[in-house]
């Protein structure tokens, strides 16, 4: 561990993006946002920003285009230049042609109707002469794969082709550098790979700086030249190589812990350096008895009959004119909890809102709880069922968390102070006279759920709760649910997170086109597929004896019984 | 310098997805097909349907009247994108059929009897004095019900036709073509449009939570609870869209004064109020014709010149503009041809271009405006393919 740093640097780096000193402070903000930051990202480097949610990572990028502090409001003190403009003189339109920012949901960023006249548009308001935008276009419908979706309208792109269009829509007036505001964590494992292959490709190949911030580090450190940690809270910025900022960084993806418990260094960041080193660790591990490992997966409690809660028969759901799901039959047990998974469109929210009843049964059966919930109203159907949806934000109507807590009770028909207590053991430190706007995403997610648990439904559904939560929370939340598990619930989560999933689920079921395609317990579903399986699990299987283990907490436990 | 690069990567690498490879193969590879494909200039379709509607306000004709919307039907299913705008076509027609219930059910309540023809009678309310001339229910006449019918079918194919050119056409694509001086104003327009299917959207999902807390959907509390998230969320997505438009460069103003901007808008303001009242004489039968006509010509001079002057220094530039070529003569041509056709039948008071209600009679097919129509159906067959129908 104790190695001297590689020096990355090349001879003379050119500096594209600098910031002196600087320190935001937004209206009416106790204490700055972002607080003496003094940073060179250099031309042509790919920088990961990384951090807790709320610690600025966001108001960092948006500086680098002034739209901080030139759209948003506040006060910036210091300076941010950019390829030599100083922002405090050239407002975001009057850098679009140095800096592409591509915000986190590109939909709401989207002018025009179609791929190609969206590619076109920074072009025009730049004024670019017709012959260039014409050539620009096609280039970068071939850089990014986007050739045959030229003429498709941009509310019928998926996750993915969306995202690229909006990374395309910023290159084609040649900017300099690319801002991305967490490009891959609302889409599925591939639809992100596609992405990140496009952003690599523009750093290699055209020289970008690009300035990316993610949550989800197992799918970017790798391809980092330099990792920036915002710690939030006012503490200084972690800046450095991967591999050293990896060592200690207080959030690392499964391949960093892996490599801390067996003491790897330099630290992996890709599950391809790992397995290189991972020899050792493999032939420990399977000396280690076998069924040692799958007790410290997670299983539904031991127990005899254990009653089904949810259940479908042949059920189809038609939206418009096609059929989202297609003679879907299940069962859903107490004190499991199942894992949906599968590619954004195939079927996954359809799937849930029609178990709570949101959509109703074009053919075949539905029945939670021994009734079917398109008919259960009120309080009868948040005693049975309840869902966490995508927008959680939406169950959240009032101006206070004690209002929301009280609503809930009262919706629920249960004593009051019912909701407030589940809440306060689920995030122990909210005040109940704050905004639930200005809760921290895991807060707000902590109250959602708890509005959710307030009439002890049987079932519970969340449909990608992991979505812009940071490691913390994501523990935090993996607690809440089994113990929820525990009690005796049963849990149903739609989820693109592969290691949300290796540490939660008991059963995976995996949907594709609206049907399911395979049904099985976590270890021997994930670990077959090459999409789906978690970095531990690809690090420590070998070709004749797939990994057990699919965690880096699995596997310290193990090691720690062996020894 | 990256331009350069872009060139020589764009070959030289395989495509992101193996998938879209393949489809991309599959594409028409045949040079004259290809240039077969093309989007219809968005100006030619909106004069086109605008001049069916124009025929439409001439008539109560229900035999033409129902002709115009089988014109405009068959030209939409025909050339209408494969985009979500291009299924809008019979939503209009719904609302046009709410439309004529709507006018029947006000002549019922509300009409003077025409006619001897008593279907039935409805009790009377007597006004005060202040209302006189207005009658509350009464004697319910035929031909009463038959005028009322007649004049909101004239209304529904009005509807019909802008619906037409709504879906062959998508209003954003058409002020893509505004000169660059208005362009600003068009942008606004823009994203009031996208704004009410996503307000729907939202609107669902608000409701789709409100069930899961187990609370009303439906009815006034239902309604009041959802509204709130609704704005919110609309409110939100605006500051989003902001800030991408100026991230994009939007507003980039290289050297434009504000007198300019002035000169550009009182333009604009000017040609759309002449525009307004030239279209109002035009549609209404009893004004002379030509005060329409004068009115509406000097609208258009005053908006080229006011646009020629405030757009010459604009710093935008446009992404292939849609040419304007022989199709597009005919497609504007057609629709002008039935409307000048409409008009002159009615001011030479050729008979069947009204239908006669007390006595009532069945409607006849004066052959000149049924050749009018005819020659209007011509780019269902003129005009090329929409590029997206191949693709997808």
């Amino acid at each position: 561990m104790s190695q001297p740093p590689v020096n990355p640097t090349p001879v003379n780096p050119t500096p594209m993006i600098r910031w002196e000193s600087v320190t935001v402070t937004y209206h009416e903000a106790t204490r700055p946002t972002i607080e003496d930051i003094d940073l060179t990202i250099n031309e042509g480097e790919l920088a990961l920003v990384i951090g807790p949610t709320g610690s600025g990572k966001s108001t960092l990028l948006r500086t680098i285009n002034g739209l901080v502090p030139h759209f948003t409001g506040g006060t910036l003190r210091g300076r941010v230049v950019v390829d030599g403009r100083d922002t405090a003189g050239h407002p975001p339109r009057e850098l679009a042609d140095v800096v592409g920012y591509v915000a986190q949901d590109p939909r709401s960023g989207f002018v025009t109707d179609t791929v190609e006249e969206e590619l076109a548009y920074t072009m025009e308001s730049l004024g670019i002469a017709p012959v260039v935008m014409r050539r620009r276009v096609e280039e970068t419908l071939d850089l990014l794969g986007l050739t045959n979706l030229r003429s498709r309208p941009l509310g019928m792109l998926s996750g993915g082709q969306r995202q690229r269009v909006a990374i395309g829509s910023v290159l084609t007036a040649a900017p300099r550098v690319l801002v991305l505001d967490e490009p891959t964590s609302a889409l599925d494992p591939g639809a992100a790979e596609e992405v990140l292959a496009a952003v690599q490709r523009l750093v290699h190949d055209l020289g970008i700086t690009v300035v990316l911030a993610e949550h989800r580090l197992e799918r970017v450190v790798e391809y980092a030249d330099r990792v920036i940690v915002v710690p939030g809270g006012g503490r200084p910025l972690i800046v450095g190589e991967p591999t050293v900022v990896m060592e200690t960084a207080p959030i690392a993806p499964p391949v960093v812990r892996l490599g801390r418990i067996a003491g790897w260094s330099p630290i992996p960041l890709s599950v391809r350096d790992a397995r290189r080193v991972a020899g050792d660790l493999r032939a420990q591990l399977h000396a280690v008895d076998a069924q040692h490992a799958s007790s410290t997966h997670p299983t539904p409690p031991e127990g005899a009959e254990r009653p089904a809660l949810s259940v479908t028969r042949d059920l189809f759901v038609a939206l418009g004119s096609h059929f989202a799901i297609k003679g879907v039959s299940w069962q859903l047990h107490a004190g499991e909890v199942v894992a949906l998974m599968g590619r954004n469109g195939a079927g996954k929210s359809t799937f849930l809102g029609s178990l709570v009843g949101l959509h109703a049964a074009t053919r075949g059966q539905v029945d939670v709880a021994g009734s079917d919930p398109r008919s259960l109203r009120g309080a009868e159907l948040v005693r049975t069922i309840g869902l966490v949806p995508q927008e959680f934000t939406d169950l959240l109507t009032r101006s206070t968390v004690a209002d929301e807590c009280h609503d809930a009770d009262h919706d629920a028909r249960v004593p009051q102070g019912t909701t407030a207590a589940i809440l306060s053991d689920l995030a122990p430190d909210i005040d109940p006279a704050t905004h639930p706007r200005d809760l921290s995403e895991g807060q707000r997610l902590s109250l959602a759920l708890a509005v959710v648990l307030s009439g002890r439904p049987p079932v519970i559904c969340l449909d990608e709760p992991t979505r812009g939560l940071d490691y913390d929370t994501k523990e935090r939340l993996v607690t809440i649910l089994r113990r929820i598990q525990h009690e005796g619930h049963a849990i149903v989560v739609a989820t693109h997170d592969v290691e949300l999933v290796a540490e939660l689920a008991t059963r995976v079921v995996i949907l594709a086109d609206g049907e399911i395609v395979a049904d099985g317990p976590t270890a021997d579903v994930v670990v077959s597929s090459p999409l789906f399986a978690p970095q531990a699990a690809k690090i420590l299987s070998t070709p004749d004896a797939p990994a057990r283990w699919l965690t880096p907490s699995a596997v310290m436990s193990a090691l720690g019984d062996a020894s | 310098m990256a331009k350069t690069a872009t060139t020589g990567t764009a070959n030289s690498r395989t495509a992101v997805s193996a998938t879209e490879a393949g489809a991309c193969a599959a594409a028409p590879t045949d040079p004259g097909s290809l240039r077969n494909l093309r989007w219809v200039h968005p100006g030619a379709w909106w004069i086109w349907a605008l001049g069916l509607a124009v025929a439409a306000s001439r008539t109560t004709n229900p035999l033409l009247l129902g002709l115009i919307v089988a014109v405009a039907a068959v030209v939409v299913s025909a050339r209408r994108p494969h985009a979500p705008w291009g299924r809008t076509f019979s939503a209009f027609l719904v609302l046009g059929a709410i439309i004529i219930v709507i006018r029947v059910m006000f002549q019922i309540l509300l009409g003077v009897p025409i006619g001897s023809t008593v279907l039935f009678v409805l009790p009377t309310i007597d006004l005060p004095d202040v209302f006189a001339g207005i009658r509350v229910g009464g004697e319910v006449t035929g031909e009463e019900i038959l005028a009322g019918a007649y004049d909101g079918l004239r209304l529904a194919t009005i509807l019909a036709c802008v619906g037409a050119a709504n879906s062959l056409a998508s209003p954003a694509r058409l002020l893509a073509s505004v000169p660059g001086a208005l362009y600003e104003a068009g942008v606004a327009v823009v994203i009031a449009v996208t704004f009410a299917p996503q307000l729907i959207t939202d609107l669902r999902r608000v409701r789709a939570a409100r069930r899961l807390r187990g609370r009303p959907v439906r009815g006034l509390r239902g309604i009041a609870g959802s509204a709130i998230p609704v704005l919110e969320g609309a409110l939100e997505r605006s500051v989003h869209l902001a800030a991408a438009m100026d991230s994009r460069g939007y507003g980039r103003i290289a050297n434009r004064t504000t007198r300019q901007r002035r000169v550009a808008a009182t333009a604009l303001l000017g040609s759309l109020a002449l525009g307004l009242i030239g279209v109002y004489a035009m549609l209404d039968a009893s004004a002379p014709t030509i005060v329409g006509v004068i009115l509406l010509a000097s609208g258009a001079a005053v908006a080229i010149v006011g646009v020629r002057m405030a757009g010459a220094r604009s710093p935008r530039s446009r992404y292939r503009p849609d040419p304007w070529g022989g199709p597009e003569w005919i497609t504007a041509a057609s629709g002008l041809i039935a409307a000048a056709a409409f008009i002159a039948a009615a001011i030479w008071m050729v008979p069947g271009m009204t239908t006669p209600v007390d006595p009532a009679q069945w409607p006849r097919l004066p052959l000149f405006a049924v050749a009018s129509l005819a020659i209007a159906l011509l780019p269902a067959w003129v005009t090329p393919q929409p590029p997206d129908r191949r693709s997808l």
